[in-house]
């Protein structure tokens, strides 16, 4: 028994059998060959490739089918084929050389062309490349089609056609030794359902062995005692079990047993988390984080790039809300395309809307982006970090600013947008029934409110461990916060992790907030905890115990005991 | 033989999935298709020439369309433009 870590990219425990995935390299050494017997055996593998892929693609998911697509245009693409064919002609050679000097210029040109999108193409087309030459070889390519069922599936990393090409019928759990949480192999599990691992040490694993992988945790287990294998496999049923459970809560309404209505949005962050998303259940988007337009680019996103983006999000929702934070980005990481240095004090420093209001031009652009976009949805601004009153009075002048620009240039956006604020710095928390005045609503980022409040780096190792929203002070913030949105009749929500924590959802109930935002894959649970509730119950319990607390241990048991009736 | 010029609207440009649609709507038809960019001229036809020139959300490209079916087959592409590119 052997256990190792590794990093989950995809949820959940898969048990079975290894299948151990080798890359084979055939020979493309340079040999003499008929002009026409080559073209022919060229032609042929091609037509079996393009016939193999469509295969696939076939009973392939969505995401799946649009990538086999793109090969197959690839494969027939005019440039391609007779691009080779001229090296056969030219060189009289056989077909394997002239693939591989043909692919070879096509893949250098794609890595080198300093274009991200295009340099991860290039896989493609090496993916490509290798498959005609295992075709021409006779080597059949992996099909991850013909494999026995419940297989666990081990490699380096997975080709973007054997990715495609994985069904959740025949593979129990992925292994890979390169890739993370955005490739190819992650998404494709992701959106299946399938536990998966990478990072994994799997230089030993033999073909047939068996194998746990657990994609939560992040660990594969090799040679699990019998006793283990009853705990894995009682721990996968639980986990199954608990998913179809919650499958119940789909498309029901999030109200309490008092008939209070509760908004369960997803946080998004990239545009592929729009469908898992909806698919999640949610009921809008309470935090569209922008920064990844802005970063591992050489240059700021233009507007027409950015309101194409924001638009998809507004039409994906259609009335149901979607509340774009602007631009929160600061000094702990470099961005040379915004002017940013690495600061010091980067959490106490430039960022977010400070640098905003300094940087108006960028500001702007976002700004026009989003209310451009507003014509096609719900769309809502939300600022962050703001620490008082002038910041959002210079935001909203700025904003009425790009609104009359809008207007004059007849471009048509939604003139009454709701901006509101994220209220994550304890003045803002402290300072919330003056806002409340100014802002149309509130959503608190209990993450960087809980750093900023106990004065506690989570990223510090030796202070983590006192980072805790379940803290007394950050609850009372909580509370006060509500409170201020309440009496101004404005909303109140959250962003933060504490939104889709089981242990504190009854507890942000009981104090009043209306919209809770979390990752997606945590709707159904809070749903079914808010159709258990009794807002009127928690309420008053919320109410006599609050400030009675002291330690963090008593607060613990105060947001536990919310779960007894 | 017409030109015209053609923003490209979609957030990816002319990118791996709208760059196939592109490439599949301009092969429908019998014209010769090609774009001017950045001062290099393209087959539109060619998925792996379009992509090679690397076209972004908001870049204009000129449009060199010439054959029988050539009026059509602008309007084609006009359109599928302006409707994203399946994005």
């Amino acid at each position: 028994m052997e256990i190792s870590k590794a990093t989950g990219v995809s949820e959940g425990i898969g048990i079975g059998r290894a299948v151990v995935v080798d890359t084979i390299i055939p020979d493309t050494g340079k040999r003499q060959g008929q002009s026409d017997v080559e073209k022919e055996r060229l032609k042929n593998a091609v037509e079996k490739l393009t016939a193999n892929i469509q295969k696939k693609a076939s009973s392939a998911s969505e995401e799946q089918a649009g990538i086999l697509e793109s090969h197959i245009m690839l494969l027939g693409d005019p440039f391609i084929i007779s691009g080779i064919e001229e090296v056969i002609d030219r060189e009289s050679c056989n077909s394997e050389y002239a693939v591989a000097e043909v692919m070879k210029n096509y893949i250098a040109m794609f890595r080198e062309s300093g274009d991200e999108l295009l340099a991860a193409r290039s896989i493609d087309l090496k993916d490509i490349q290798d498959n005609l030459l295992m075709l021409l070889a006779g080597i059949t390519p992996f099909d991850p089609g013909s494999i026995a069922r419940g297989s666990v599936l081990v490699a380096d990393e997975l080709t973007t056609s054997v990715a495609a090409g994985i069904s959740k019928e025949l593979i129990s759990a992925i292994v890979t030794r390169l890739g993370g949480r955005t490739s190819h192999t992650a998404i494709i599990a992701r959106s299946l359902g399938i536990p998966a691992v990478s990072g994994a040490d799997i230089c030993e694993i033999a073909d047939g062995e068996l194998l746990v992988v657990d994609g939560t945790g992040g660990c594969v287990v090799r040679r699990p005692t019998d006793e283990q294998l009853e705990e894995y496999k009682a721990k996968r049923e639980v986990d199954l079990e608990r998913k179809k459970a919650l499958e119940a809560y789909r498309g029901l309404e999030s109200v309490t047993l008092d008939g209070r209505k509760i908004e369960l949005c997803a946080n998004i962050g990239l545009e592929t988390d729009i469908v898992t998303a909806i698919e999640a259940d949610a009921e809008g988007v309470g935090l569209f984080r922008t920064e990844f337009l802005y970063m591992d680019r050489p240059s700021i996103p233009n507007e027409e790039e950015q309101f194409s983006v924001y638009k998809k999000a507004a039409v994906a929702f259609g009335k149901r809300p979607v509340i774009i934070r602007t631009l929160d980005i600061g000094g702990d990481k470099a961005i040379p395309a915004l002017g940013l240095d690495k600061e010091e004090n980067p959490f106490l420093g430039w960022r977010a809307i400070r640098y905003c209001l300094d940087r108006k031009d960028v500001f702007r652009t976002q700004l026009r982006a989003v209310l451009r976009a507003s014509a096609f949805g719900n769309i809502k601004i939300m600022i962050p970090m703001i620490s008082g009153v002038e910041e959002l009075k210079s935001s909203i002048a700025l904003i009425e600013e790009v609104k009359r620009e809008l207007k004059g240039e007849g471009v048509d956006f939604n003139e009454c947008i709701d901006v509101g604020i994220m209220i994550e710095t304890p003045s803002a928390a402290v300072l919330a029934d003056r806002l409340a005045e100014t802002a149309d609503f509130f959503s608190i980022g209990t993450n960087d409110l809980t750093q900023y409040t106990l004065a506690v780096d989570r990223g510090n190792d030796k202070v983590a461990n006192l980072y805790t929203t379940y803290n007394p002070a950050v609850l009372r913030l909580i509370y006060n916060v509500a409170q201020a949105a309440a009496e101004a009749g404005i909303m109140c929500g959250i962003c933060g992790e504490a939104g889709g924590d089981p242990r504190m959802i009854r507890f942000l109930i009981g104090c009043g907030l209306s919209e809770l935002s979390m990752t997606g894959n945590s709707i159904l649970q809070a749903r079914k905890i808010v159709r258990e509730s009794s807002y009127e119950k928690l309420r008053d319990r919320v109410e006599r115990k609050l400030w009675s607390l002291g330690s963090v241990g008593e607060a613990e048991s105060f947001l536990d005991s919310l779960g007894d009736d | 033989m017409i030109t015209e010029k053609l923003q490209i609207k979609n957030a990816s440009g002319l990118h791996m999935r709208p760059a196939g649609i592109f490439v599949k709507e301009v092969t429908k038809f019998k014209s010769e298709v090609l774009f001017t960019f950045k001062g290099s001229e393209y087959n539109a036809k060619s998925m792996i020439n379009v992509l090679s020139a690397a076209v972004k959300c908001g870049d204009e490209i000129e449009l060199t369309i010439n054959g029988e079916d050539e009026n059509d087959c602008l309007a084609a592409i006009k359109s599928a433009v302006e409707n994203g590119l399946g994005e």
